[in-house]
């Protein structure tokens, strides 16, 4: 038998409040995709960055070859060949693509200079593999964050890596993008590199996982052959339980039509956009990403203006100036990105949740700091958020827990119209059956809700209605009865469906 | 033509367009409104224009890495005055009085190092405690300046060395000794900047920190040399300009810091980190000097010079913020 690329060591860290690692201990073998799972705040990132050099092991061990290693920072992890993709993007926007991918190790010549020429080759023989349409002088600020997404997958390739860490890679990249990224993966995989794949999406890690490795709360659940077990058992192992996946089939009846649009178009984005939702309904928005689904949300929001077309709440035409204007008139949008536009990382997590009803809570002069933490409490129940309590900084919690803060904060507006554009990436399985539940409880106590999402389980599984969009435009809405995954795909690929709605 | 050229195109073209401005007006208004009737873009007169931004323009190159790293730099007029006051006096101590002229080199590397360590100094407070930088520069701004007073009480320190004027004074291809010394740090800090790593780096820094954190560069050590590079700028500035005067009052150097963040400022460097170049710096540079000599020159007073240099900076970041969401089509934000 190989000897593995690395092993971990009964793993342990504590972070002030919460025991992220408890005893971990995995190993990875050369040219093996193992897929590391487990709920939102498990600790996968953290034990990858123990791992990266990012955060030091309060206890156990990294092992390769025979020795124990200590990563004493980030390059140092680099030099001994990992290489660390992360989850949330970690790019200098202002900078190239090039002096991205070599951050930290931009080459040199004489007097300290960078050697341009040399990046500039290497990172085009790098970007010609990943097969992308920009160049290494681009701005990475200009780029969609998809591609920024892709930058960073590119930085797997700048080093001879004995191992490759991919914390969540697929979570904003298009089908065409995964499907580089999986060949980039293959790649790696052929010449023997060792592989961690992070993901919240059982499709990929059946698709592409040799093996799986299973954390809750921070303890090692127990490692599993992909080809020998099931959807049902990883879940098991994730969340502790059974998971209920069965569709809230609850028939309420359906209000009168909350929200029209008419003939909606703004510039280039999208144009001639119709449809209308009603109390107590889901409507799905399902199609690629940049077909205009996340522009109309936010030309609903107050974001954007519509260059023509008319938006109609409760039967009556009104304009909306600002986002302030949306939620007095109870639209409440949560939106995709969640770092730049959701939350503010600084503050805790009761404020994030509260933000946007300071006026409303308070006590005289004061804010009611009472009323705060109820309904902080209330969404953290409701959602599970996992937080030693409302004091942590936002910026502290995992990836899955900053969603469902800014899913709660949305909720707790009451809104007449809910729009959550994709409201579970980067979600566990466990809470992502949970919010599903959740958007159709919200439908059926009468609220109207619009869920935008470009994954196609989800679609078919929370909507009443779906409204599959191409290049700006709708090609067809379906109803729950008549849509099949087909005729989905056709219409999103702006093939066939006849284009009415 | 990608989203956003545009604005980036008016952005930094935007202050030479707005100097062509501002020496268009002059020019005009000057007819009308001078005292003198020498035309206001004299040839001389320009000369004359370029020197004078030497003081502010070599602190405000630094300034711009200081910046652009995401830090900023509120000591550099009281080290300018310390600098200043160690390069005068040093020159009078009974040790190198048999040096002869040879005091002048002895006295302008005094002056040097005592500003590269305080600014070394200011880096490493921010490094090492982790202080934003406002506040350990606001700190050492009043330390530095209580220095200045400590050494002479409001007495003016003073000494004249005729060779070290006569170099301070001196043509070199028509073009004076501190505008060589701007033109040469522009240079140097161009090629820092935008061709070493350490320069790219420091973008990288003030751009995204953590990324720079995760990508394993040294963000400490980085900010330190920045820090020493400024305060040796700001002693550079004092050593080119006291060479000349041969007296530095305590008060001198007041206030220096604000005209060079406006400078930088104006020049295009994003106030957050991350962007910026020096090249846009001297613009800006300019830019504020041809407004004190162009309204002094149709007879306005100090107070009116600063509220328009005020009015005109409130202006500009309106501008770059309009043009900025021009660029991401129309989003409100
Ligand atoms: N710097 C930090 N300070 C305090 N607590 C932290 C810090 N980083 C992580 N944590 C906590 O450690 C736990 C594990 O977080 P981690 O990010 O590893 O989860 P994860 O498994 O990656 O989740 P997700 O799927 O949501 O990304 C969480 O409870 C989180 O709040
Ligand atoms: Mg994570």
């Amino acid at each position: 038998m190989t000897d593995p690329v690395l092993r971990l060591e009964n793993i342990v860290k504590t972070f002030p409040g919460v025991r992220a690692l408890d005893g971990v201990s995995f190993s990875v073998m050369p040219g093996e995709v193992h897929a590391l799972m487990g709920e939102n705040g498990a600790g996968k990132s953290t034990l990858m960055k123990v791992l990266g050099g990012i955060h030091q092991p309060d206890g156990g061990a990294i092992v390769m070859g025979d020795t124990p290693v200590v990563m004493a920072g980030p390059l140092e992890a680099k030099a001994k060949g990992i290489v660390f993709i992360h989850q949330e993007l970690s790019l200098a926007e202002e900078l190239s693509v090039a002096e991205n991918i070599y951050l930290g190790e931009l080459p040199r010549k004489s007097f300290g200079r960078v050697d341009w020429a040399r990046l500039a080759e290497r990172t085009n023989s790098i970007l010609k593999k990943l097969n992308v349409g920009f160049d290494a002088r681009t701005r990475v600020g200009d780029l969609s964050i998809a591609n920024q997404q892709m930058v960073e997958i590119a930085r797997a390739l700048t080093v001879d890596a004995k191992a490759v860490i991919f914390d969540e890679p697929t979570a904003s990249l298009t089908d065409a993008e995964k499907v580089v990224l999986f060949d980039v993966i293959a790649d790696l995989k052929a010449s023997g590199v060792g592989i961690i794949y992070i993901s919240h999406r059982m499709e990929e890690i059946f698709k592409i996982t040799d093996r799986i490795s299973i954390l809750r709360d921070g303890q090692y659940q127990g490692t599993v052959n992909t080809a020998e077990t099931t959807e049902e058992a990883v879940t098991q192992m994730m969340i502790g339980r059974k998971l209920d996946l069965s569709r809230n089939a609850s028939h309420h009846e359906l209000g009168n039509v909350a929200l029209q649009v008419r003939g909606l178009s703004c510039g280039k984005l999208y144009s001639d956009v119709s449809f209308e939702v009603r109390r107590g309904e889901v409507l799905g928005f399902y199609g690629l990403v940049g077909a205009g689904r996340t522009e109309i949300a936010e030309t609903l929001f107050g974001l954007r203006d519509p260059s023509s077309g008319q938006i109609l709440l409760d039967g009556e035409e009104v304009r909306i100036s600002s986002p302030a204007d949306a939620i007095a008139r109870g639209i409440s949008l949560v939106p995709e990105d969640r770092k730049g536009q959701g939350l503010v990382l600084g503050m805790n997590c009761r404020d994030n949740m509260t933000l946007p009803q300071v006026d409303d809570l308070k006590a005289g002069p004061f804010m009611a700091e009472g009323a705060e933490v109820a309904i902080f409490d209330q969404y953290r129940d409701k959602l599970d958020i996992r937080t030693p309590g409302w004091k942590q900084r936002v910026g502290n919690l995992s990836g899955g827990n900053q969603q469902k803060i800014v899913i709660g904060k949305w909720l707790s507006m009451h809104p007449n119209v809910l729009i959550v554009d994709e409201p579970t990436r980067g979600i566990d399985v466990g809470s992502k059956s949970e919010i599903h539940k959740l958007l159709r409880d919200l439908a059926a106590q009468g609220y109207a809700v619009i869920v935008i999402s470009s994954e196609m389980p989800e679609v078919l599984h929370v909507s009443d209605r779906i409204v599959a969009m191409y290049s700006g435009r709708i090609m067809r809405t379906f109803t729950s009865e008549e849509v099949t995954e087909d005729s989905l795909i056709q219409a999103i690929s702006g093939l066939g469906g006849d284009k009415a709605a | 033509m990608q989203p956003g050229a545009l604005s980036k195109a008016l952005k930094s073209g935007a202050i030479w367009g707005f100097i062509v401005l501002e020496l268009a007006f002059f020019s005009i208004a000057g007819e009308f409104l001078s005292l003198s009737d020498k035309a206001f873009m004299d040839w001389e007169n320009m000369l004359l224009l370029l020197k004078q931004s030497a003081p502010i323009g070599i602190i405000a190159m630094g300034m711009t890495l200081v910046m652009v790293n995401g830090n900023i730099d509120l000591s550099v007029g009281a080290t300018f005055a310390i600098a200043a006051i160690v390069l005068l006096d040093s020159m009078t101590w009974p040790i190198f009085a048999g040096l002869g002229d040879w005091v002048i080199p002895v006295a302008w590397l005094l002056a040097l190092a005592v500003g590269t360590l305080l600014g070394a100094l200011n880096g490493l407070i921010v490094w090492k405690t982790g202080v934003d930088a406002f506040i350990v520069t606001l700190g050492s701004m009043l330390g530095f300046r209580g220095i200045v007073f400590m050494f002479n009480g409001e007495n003016p320190t003073s000494h004249l060395n005729w060779t070290l004027v006569d170099f301070a004074e001196a043509q070199f291809l028509g073009l004076h000794t501190a505008t060589w010394f701007l033109l040469g740090v522009t240079l140097a800090l161009w090629f820092v900047m935008a061709r070493t790593v350490h320069g790219r780096n420091a973008y990288a820094i003030g751009d995204n920190r953590e990324a720079a954190v995760n990508a394993g560069i040294r963000v400490g050590p980085h900010m330190m040399i920045n820090f020493a590079i400024i305060g040796f700028l700001a002693a550079l500035s004092a050593v080119v300009f006291y060479s000349e005067s041969g007296s530095v009052n305590p008060n001198d150097g007041q206030l220096y810091e604000l005209w060079v963040i406006t400078a930088v400022v104006l020049g295009g460097t994003k106030i957050t980190g991350g962007a910026g170049n020096v090249i846009g710096t001297f613009g800006g540079v300019i830019a504020i000097q041809l407004l004190r000599k162009g309204l002094g020159h149709i007879g306005a007073d100090t107070s009116t010079v600063n509220l328009v240099i005020g009015l005109i900076l409130i202006a500009v970041l309106i501008l770059d913020r309009q043009l900025n969401i021009k660029g991401k089509e129309e989003l409100k934000v």
